[in-house]
């Protein structure tokens, strides 16, 4: 029956969409709305302002999680939350940051700049750029919707099985995950797949590869690591749904199934995940040290070909994280010694940018104080990584609070640090803006000293033997005191955030309007007035060097030098499919989280439907003339 | 509070050689990493102080473009560290997973993993047990590991690292100590809600008191002396019998749901978690949740405190 | 160009060689399409390897011996190998601005694709007979996941193709349209190329 219903309201809404049987003049009401114009955009600016809200949503949410984890950790056998619903926030708060946080943060940068600095004037699929944006919302949501309806995933953000199966984790809680990464894993490869066809075709002229600032070089493999390194994911994913949907048996031992396969699966796109949220971080560093240093990146080309090598490598060496699964001594050795020579190009990015330092005239401004406390603190990371790569050494460290030390020393120490340069960074190019200096000093040393606090020590929490992933420990252990300077870290970090919140406002209310170029800056980004207008060249600039704007400023040129006559822009209409699209998927996904597999097959045909409707419709764009630019350029120079 | 006790099961003080294996390359990678991050830093420091920009100085500096000489330093430098600290890593990752040897007959173990307890059977002497491993000292013994339910990961950080325990396939490692003790272990792979406490003991004994304990597990005294003990066991064959396990009795059903109980009163901790006194045992028989969270143990909060004292001093005979 | 011209260009019969990389649209969706075809490789290799581990467990069904007919599937891998040259064909009288002969063979194309699923739901409808089931083990839950995604994949593509067809016989062939037939055709020629792998790893290998 209630089938029945589902459907027949189902086949109403579609007719009243596609006979236009709907209530125009509500439609025109909504469309005239700003908020309609944010919902259907296809600008990549606005795209990676949402990211950028989305991920900060999320950012919070997660850090929530992790205070409560720190605080339950306070005391030995505390009992503030224990058993499954640590398990779940612990899960929650892994999933949450890396998905629905690092990624969506490092989008919002790649959406914002990469056009930029390659002198183009769109993404090369701004639709599906706009469908990314939609499935990775829409994938947290549902995600997060675990915590209102029943109970939130429990199996550790690496969801490893039999403890995934339905006959370990009771409830649809690992539904929430699996069809939530599903969703926003969609939308990623999306992205990843827009961000290479950008870059490989959409480049101004003399923008050669190797002219690229290095932002968008490690955009480019970070893109190129999505698009090889999710698949497996998606893969797994819809192994572990059908079978806790469908009954089927890749997993359960007793029907012959075997869980190590997910485990290799996870791996095999866990390990690039990682180079996918660091190799942007490494791009943001490499132009804010140079354009705080007032020099040419020490080593250019060894820059772009240690980041293609860590790309490459990062395929190679996912078992380092099953060194204790028992693959034996020589599948452990071989990818030991293949993890180690990671150290390599990693290395000479470390002394490149301490070289391009060197002789510099160094401007400690925010962001700049973000990149320099990212060099000793990824550092740091990067050694412990080395000692992992030791299987012997593994076997100690392994799943121990020393791991959670080293990821969170890269994760935080090189992907956070990084955003937040970046923001500091690239903020006056998007609003026209900067964020207040003062309280972003405050906001870097808080954060930087909690991060230490935190995460330094916890080395030796697990050296002195405490498993990651437990809810307590015992008085007589040894390790109350540790625990607690590492939640009073936590705590400070907290505050940093919360002072970066501040910030935000508080420039918005203050903000003093920047002229294109405020940190004297290199790229061509800085080139175009601030904030950039929507299409963002009025001509198209022409690069003859490396660092094309300061190429061009110490030739004493105040501008690019066109490579086209100004004349009409032609750019791509708003649409409100790529939401609809998403919606269907939504539903769908909802659905079969529910066990309803009729609202879930609805739901897909819903969205496939949709993107037939997309394939007929006639799409051709708009040009803004000549006249409107003029108007808009002057507008911005008065 | 016991805020300043020292801990207890660092890795950094193994009692063993396999331990020491995975020590050695630790200390070794210790080093190595600790002069990379101090040349890192030295230059890192140099640099901040000695090129910050003064005020009002706005030159501009020169723009180099690099130096092949210094690139190709720092990238043969570290593969010839990395070279240094791969030898004993690979020489170690082998000798760890050495086998039991063929001819001999050492002593081996099968460990299997419950959610949220460990089972050990001595297979080549018939010996059942729980929660707390009884090893020899200096003498390597082969465990084979799986588990039953869920993946699982054995550690006991002051012998060895870790090993996993997957459902449908058996792990091997071997583990030694050099001196008699009780060394503490952990589940080290994230398990379900009691994973936290799923912990358990090794007691490492001279040989010869090893061998006066496996006489005692092969003839265990089970049968109850006093009436007070006799009440017990009927309580225990009423309630308890059809998961856990005595050996040497006339029980009719052997459980093996739950952890094997022979010799109870010779554990160090109940449920591998709170120390063995009469005390914790009613606590964890009456309110096993609230011990360890997830735990597969029903409550008996509805036995009579008859019963429930009596059942303890049977238990609390079994020797 | 002003935006009427632009429009009537794009509408107008006679089309540039190589049209579908005419346009900078046409280009980039090209790309995107190789690009995605890298990462449905991908895909199918996992599924590829989830099935090679788990081939063996069977339990109580039948074995790969038992279970595979060679000459029904050698049929199944003819239509498909067919279906793939034409639809070279198709872009071919694209290419010769020959938009019936275009029609015409991506049509057939449509069609054969068709027959192919109709022969895989006749086969799935056996094996389950047989006893071969998704959930009875490991190795049914393999298969059907990677010969159904494949199938799923060749509905998508003879939804896609139609499609387009539709588009064309009702508003007649534009600019627009060749990247979009020669992206179909792509795709259809990676499904085609899926099919070879299964037909070697799954059936002759199975067989052996």
């Amino acid at each position: 029956m209630a089938t029945l219903v589902t459907i027949i309201v189902f086949i109403l809404f579609l007719s009243a969409i596609l006979t236009g049987g709907y209530n125009k003049e509500l439609m025109d009401r909504f469309r005239s709305h700003w908020l309609w114009d944010w919902i259907t955009t296809v600008d990549h600016k606005k795209i990676g302002i949402m990211y950028g809200i989305g991920g900060g949503f999320f950012f919070i949410l997660g850090g929530i999680e992790a205070l409560l984890i720190r605080t339950q950790l306070f005391y030995p056998n505390n009992d503030f939350i224990v058993g499954r619903a640590f398990n779940e926030l612990l899960t929650m708060h892994g999933t949450t940051m890396i998905f629905f946080v690092a990624m969506p943060l490092l989008f919002a940068l790649m959406n914002m700049i990469v056009p930029l600095q390659i002198g183009a004037r769109d993404v090369a699929f701004p639709f599906l750029n706009a469908m990314g944006l939609w499935f990775f919302i829409a994938g947290g949501i549902l995600m997060n919707l675990s915590w209102l309806f029943g109970n939130a995933p429990d199996a550790g953000w690496t969801n490893y099985v039999p403890i995934a199966a339905n006959e370990y984790s009771a409830g649809t809680g690992i539904d929430y995950y699996v069809l939530g990464l599903q969703i926003s894993g969609f939308g990623t490869l999306m992205s990843g797949i827009n961000f290479l066809a950008t870059i490989i075709n959409m480049r101004t002229e003399g923008m050669s590869f190797l002219r690229m600032p290095l932002f968008t070089w490690t955009s480019f493999i970070s893109s190129a690591l999505i698009l090889f390194g999710f698949p497996p994911l998606t893969a797994g994913l819809f192994l572990i749904m059908f079978e806790r949907l469908f009954g089927a048996n890749f997993f359960d031992v007793a029907a012959g199934g075997n869980p190590i396969i997910w485990e290799h699966l996870f791996w095999i796109f866990g390990h690039p995940e990682v180079y996918i949220v660091v190799l942007p971080a490494f791009g943001i560093m490499s132009e804010v040290i140079s354009t705080f240093s007032k020099k040419r990146l020490f080593g250019y080309t060894s820059m772009v070909f240690a980041t293609i090598l860590i790309g490459f490598l990062g395929f190679m060496v996912w078992a380092h994280h099953m060194f204790t699964v028992g693959m034996g001594p020589v599948a452990n050795s071989i990818f030991a010694i293949a993890t180690m020579t990671i150290a390599v190009p990693t290395g000479i990015k470390v002394f490149n940018w301490l070289f391009t330092m060197w002789g510099g005239k160094i401007r400690f401004t925010t962001a700049m104080l973000y990149a320099v406390g990212f060099i000793p603190t990824f550092v740091m990371g990067g050694v412990t990584g080395v000692m992992l790569s030791t299987p012997p050494g593994d076997y100690q460290y392994h799943d121990s609070y020393f791991v959670v030390a080293h990821f969170h020393y890269v994760l935080i120490g090189g992907t956070v640090f990084g955003i937040l340069a970046g923001f500091y960074y690239w903020w006056p190019k998007i609003f026209g803006y900067k964020l207040n200096e003062k309280l972003g000093k405050w906001n870097f040393w808080l954060f930087f000293i909690g991060f230490h606090l935190t995460f330094l020590i916890q080395h030796f929490i697990g050296l002195f033997g405490m498993p990651r992933r437990v809810f307590t420990y015992q008085p007589e252990d040894g390790l109350t005191l540790i625990n607690q300077i590492s939640t009073v870290g936590a705590y400070m970090m907290a505050v940093a955030t919360i002072l970066f919140v501040v910030n935000v406002i508080y420039s918005y209310r203050h903000r003093v309007p920047v002229g294109n170029d405020p940190w004297d800056g290199r790229t061509l980004e800085w080139s175009i007035p601030s904030p950039a207008p929507f299409y963002n060249f009025a001509q198209l600039p022409k690069v003859r060097a490396l660092d094309a704007f300061w190429h061009e400023k110490m030739k004493g040129n105040k501008e690019m030098e066109p490579a086209e006559p100004l004349g009409p822009i032609h750019m791509p209409s708003n649409n409100h499919l790529p939401i609809v699209i998403v919606l269907g998927f939504f539903i769908s996904g909802l659905g079969f989280v529910f066990r309803s597999n009729e609202v879930g097959a609805l739901g897909l045909i819903f969205a496939f439907l949709m993107m037939f409707v997309r394939s007929f419709e006639k799409d051709h764009g708009y040009h803004v003339e000549t006249d409107e630019v003029e108007k808009v350029e002057k507008g911005v120079k008065a | 509070m016991t805020g300043c006790e020292e801990p207890d099961r660092t890795v950094f003080s193994p009692k063993g050689e396999a331990g020491e294996g995975s020590l050695d390359v630790i200390m070794l990678s210790i080093y190595i990493m600790t002069f990379v991050v101090a040349v890192v830093l030295a230059i890192f420091i140099y640099v901040l102080i000695r090129y910050r920009q003064k005020p009002g100085d706005n030159s501009i500096p020169k723009q180099v473009e690099g130096s092949m000489k210094l690139e190709m330093l720092w990238t043969v430098i570290p593969i010839i560290l990395l070279a240094i600290l791969a030898v004993p890593t690979l020489t170690h990752t082998f000798s760890l997973a050495e086998e039991a040897p063929k001819d001999e007959d050492p002593l081996r173990v099968k460990v299997t993993a419950h959610q949220y307890w460990w089972e050990f059977e001595y297979p080549d002497l018939g010996i059942k047990t729980a929660q707390q491993l009884h090893i020899p000292t200096d003498e390597k013994v082969y465990l084979e590991l799986t588990s039953d339910d869920v993946i699982h990961a054995f550690w006991v950080p002051e012998l060895a690292g870790k090993q996993d325990l997957n459902p449908g396939s058996t792990n091997k490692m071997w583990i030694d100590a050099d001196e008699p003790g009780t060394y503490e272990g952990r589940c080290a792979e994230l398990c379900g809600a009691g994973h936290a406490l799923m912990n358990f003991q090794v007691v490492a004994q001279e040989k010869e008191d090893f061998d006066k304990w496996v006489e005692k597990r092969k003839n265990p005294s089970s049968e109850p002396k006093t009436a007070e003990q006799k009440a017990g066991k009927e309580v225990f064959t009423q309630n308890c019998m059809s998961c856990h396990a005595i050996d040497g009795t006339q029980m009719k059903t052997k459980g093996e749901k739950a952890p094997n109980l022979t010799g109870f009163a010779e554990r160090n901790k109940i449920a591998g978690l709170l120390e063995n006194n009469d005390e914790n045992l009613e606590k964890w028989m009456k309110h096993p949740e609230q011990v360890k969270p997830g735990t597969y143990m029903p409550s008996f909060d509805f036995l009579s405190d008859e019963d429930m004292d009596n059942l303890k001093a049977y238990l609390q005979s079994l020797e | 160009m002003s935006t009427a011209e632009l429009e009537q260009a794009k509408t107008s019969a006679k089309l540039p060689p190589h049209p579908e990389r005419a346009t900078m649209e046409g280009r980039n969706k090209i790309l995107g399409l190789w690009l995605f075809i890298g990462a449905e490789t991908v895909m199918f290799a996992c599924f590829f390897g989830t099935y090679l581990a788990l081939k063996g467990s069977n339990l109580d069904g039948p074995t790969t011996q038992e279970l595979y007919q060679i000459p029904m599937v050698a049929i199944s891998t003819l239509i498909l190998l067919v279906s793939s040259l034409t639809s070279v064909l198709g872009v071919l009288g694209m290419h010769q601005n020959n938009y019936k002969k275009m029609m015409l063979w991506f049509g057939v194309t449509v069609l054969l694709g068709f027959s192919f699923l109709g022969l895989e739901i006749y086969e799935f409808v056996e094996y389950v007979h047989a006893g071969h089931t998704f959930a009875g083990s490991a190795f049914g839950s393999a298969f059907y996941t990677l010969l159904g995604t494949h199938g799923a994949h060749v509905l998508f593509g003879v939804l896609w193709i139609s499609g387009l067809l539709v588009q064309v016989w009702r508003r007649g062939m534009s600019l627009d349209m060749a990247p979009k037939f020669f992206s179909a055709s792509l795709y259809w020629h990676f499904i085609d190329v899926i099919w070879v792998f299964i037909f070697t790893v799954v059936y002759l290998m199975g067989k052996v």
